[in-house]
């Protein structure tokens, strides 16, 4: 009796211990997949960098070096100049900073509109703004194109900016937010006699503060990354945009392009972004997230 | 009298916004309308004075043309390969994470790391990985233009160089390294819903799993993946639209040519099109085209809602 008792526990023992090495082996396995990823999504990153480091005649070494013997800090130079990268950055910047802020100003000025005030056909007229979230980009391009062409704003700032102000997302996303603070702090400003604005000023937009950073960031990059439009209506060398002029400064046509020197500028273009990533990682993983989840 | 002051008030703080929204959305959508429905309409010719019919003909046109065709072939074979590729990797990468606490955070940091960068320019590296060993228009006297490394690994391990992008390369490597580049692309942002889908889910479930002795892949299939249903659908609706709009990663990797040099727009996809047919001062068929994008889009998107409503059970 004792025996057959001890056979079982030495049985349980054998499964526990197998269990146990089968769940070690199955975490290997899944650092090993998530490992395997990693060094694929990092790669065109550490590819980059280290091209943009290389003499022209050691980045087309038939046996290529994973990190450049002489390390050529001249790419860099020779990519802000050969791109006019600082005219571009100050474009750029220029554009991004302007419609950041009145895009700002107008969506807060929405969403409180459709948070806090009653007015007629208010849910249809919001129903109808979100349904035109739906409609391609490009749809409107057409026209706009016609638009800003008799406007007379081809080559100018203004193209830029103004077209993009309103976005329907923004004003979706800050009014969900604006809904979340309760109604009471609303009537008790209301019975303390403050006016609206100042309400808005003191109370909600402090306290939507994290939506209005994601805002300000996608807005930001969006500015940094956009193409199609800037290359239809301001391709002209004052009032270019850098991902317009990056494309351009590197044509294939060109032919022998001097890849080192074209992976600094790529990198140069690059290094914002990731500033804005490392430090602000937060916001515009939450202004993403939130984009769908909450619908 | 408090009421209809505050309704005053509401459409003054609605001004801006309205005004904007008149002049860059809602005259776009009736005159997108306008446009597409005059048998052949151009900007430039309405100016000079001429009249234009009302029918289908650009719709006709746009369909019977190859080169629609074309984007419309490109642009599907995208979607269809790069979505359920890049949804199933974020979804085993999201299951992945979601299992592990050790190195969690900066993993999913590095995951996250390819949607703030900037597609042309990123595009640009993947154009330069692919690049062959050898000249780049095949004519004599040409020098060595440069070294590809994704070739240099191939021909390390003893296999043959494949022409991916340049002069004389074929359709199929041209679409394989989109798919690779636009996978690439998409991953971070399946993966950063995906996971936080995951990590809502009730553990409890997973308990009684356990408790009732299920396997690791029925419980992968019976619990997480219908719990998830919402978030899939969603990534698989945006991934959807996003293929549908392809444009600029094209750009990023070929340039505007769109093509490899020897048969430029070869590549090129249904945003392409319409932006052809723009520069061209056709607006009738870029509009007829916009149409057929938006349509195709909805038809998606509706499919695909009706499809997670009957999958997805609370």
């Amino acid at each position: 009796m004792a025996e057959i008792k001890t056979m079982q526990e030495k049985d349980m023992n054998d499964v526990t211990s197998r269990q146990r090495v089968a769940k070690i082996i199955g975490k290997i396995l899944i650092y090993l997949f998530l490992a395997v990823m990693a060094v694929i999504v990092l790669f065109p990153f550490y590819w980059m960098i280290n091209s943009s480091l290389k003499s022209l005649d050691e980045y087309r070494l038939s046996m290529p070096t994973f990190w450049p013997r002489h390390i050529l800090w001249t790419n860099y130079r020779d990519a802000f100049t050969t791109a006019q990268l600082g005219r571009l950055f100050l474009n750029t910047l220029y554009v991004g900073v302007v419609s950041t802020l009145l895009s700002l100003v107008i969506t807060v000025l929405s969403a409180f509109a459709f948070a806090r005030l009653e007015f007629k056909g208010k849910n249809v007229l919001f129903a109808g703004l979100l349904a035109t979230m739906m409609i391609p980009g490009e749809l409107f391009t057409i026209t706009n194109y016609a638009t800003v062409t008799t406007f007379g704003w081809i080559n100018t700032y203004t193209v830029l900016i103004v077209p993009f102000l309103v976005s329907i997302f923004y004003i979706y996303l800050l009014r969900q937010n604006f809904l979340q603070i309760p109604d009471e702090l609303y009537l008790a400003a209301k019975v303390d006699g403050t006016s609206d604005l100042k309400y808005l000023w003191t109370v909600m937009i402090p306290l939507s503060l994290p939506t209005l950073i994601s805002i300000t960031i996608l807005k930001m990059m969006g500015a940094w990354n956009s193409y199609i439009w800037p290359q239809l209506v301001a391709n002209d060398e004052a009032h270019r945009l850098i991902t317009n002029g990056l494309r351009n400064a590197f044509k294939e046509a060109s032919g022998d392009i001097n890849y080192p020197v074209q992976m600094a500028a790529v990198a140069l273009v690059s290094a914002p972004l990731f500033l804005v990533f490392v430090f602000l990682r937060k916001y515009i993983m939450k202004g993403v997230s939130r984009s769908g989840i909450k619908g | 009298m408090v009421e209809s002051k505050q309704q005053w008030k509401a459409w003054v703080y609605l001004l801006p916004c309205l005004v904007l929204l008149a002049i860059f959305t809602v005259w776009p959508i009736i005159n997108t309308v306008r446009m597409a429905f005059l048998d052949g309409y151009s900007g430039l010719k309405e100016a000079g004075g001429e009249t234009f019919s009302i029918g289908v003909a650009n719709f006709v046109k746009v369909i019977q043309y190859k080169r629609f065709l074309q984007c419309l072939k490109t642009t599907m074979l995208l979607c269809l390969i790069t979505v359920p590729v890049s949804t199933f990797l974020a979804l085993l990468i999201s299951v992945a994470l979601n299992s592990i606490k050790f190195l969690q955070k900066p993993l999913q940091t590095i995951f996250f790391l390819p949607y703030v960068t900037n597609s042309i320019a990123i595009g640009m590296v993947f154009a330069a990985m692919f690049n062959i060993v050898g000249s780049f228009y095949g004519t004599e006297n040409e020098i060595v233009v440069t070294a590809g490394i994704v070739n240099n690994v191939i021909e390390f391990f003893g296999g043959t160089r494949v022409n991916w992008i340049n002069y004389g390369s074929t359709y199929f490597a041209n679409m394989t390294v989109m798919v690779i580049y636009i996978v690439w692309n998409a991953l971070p942002f399946k993966i950063l819903i995906l996971l936080s889908g995951l990590q809502s889910i009730n553990k409890q479930y997973y308990e009684a799993a356990k408790v009732d002795g299920s396997s690791k892949s029925r419980i992968f299939w019976r619990i997480t993946v219908p719990l998830l249903g919402p978030m899939l659908a969603y990534v698989i609706i945006t991934g959807f639209i996003g293929g549908f709009k392809e444009y600029t990663s094209i750009v990023g990797i070929f340039g505007a040519s769109m093509g490899p040099a020897h048969d430029a727009k070869r590549l090129n996809t249904m945003v392409g099109f319409i932006y052809d047919a723009l520069a061209t001062n056709q607006q009738g068929r870029a509009s007829a085209a916009a149409i057929i994008l938006f349509g195709i889009i909805l038809v998606v998107t509706l499919i695909n809602l009706r499809v997670s409503n009957k999958k997805v059970h609370y």
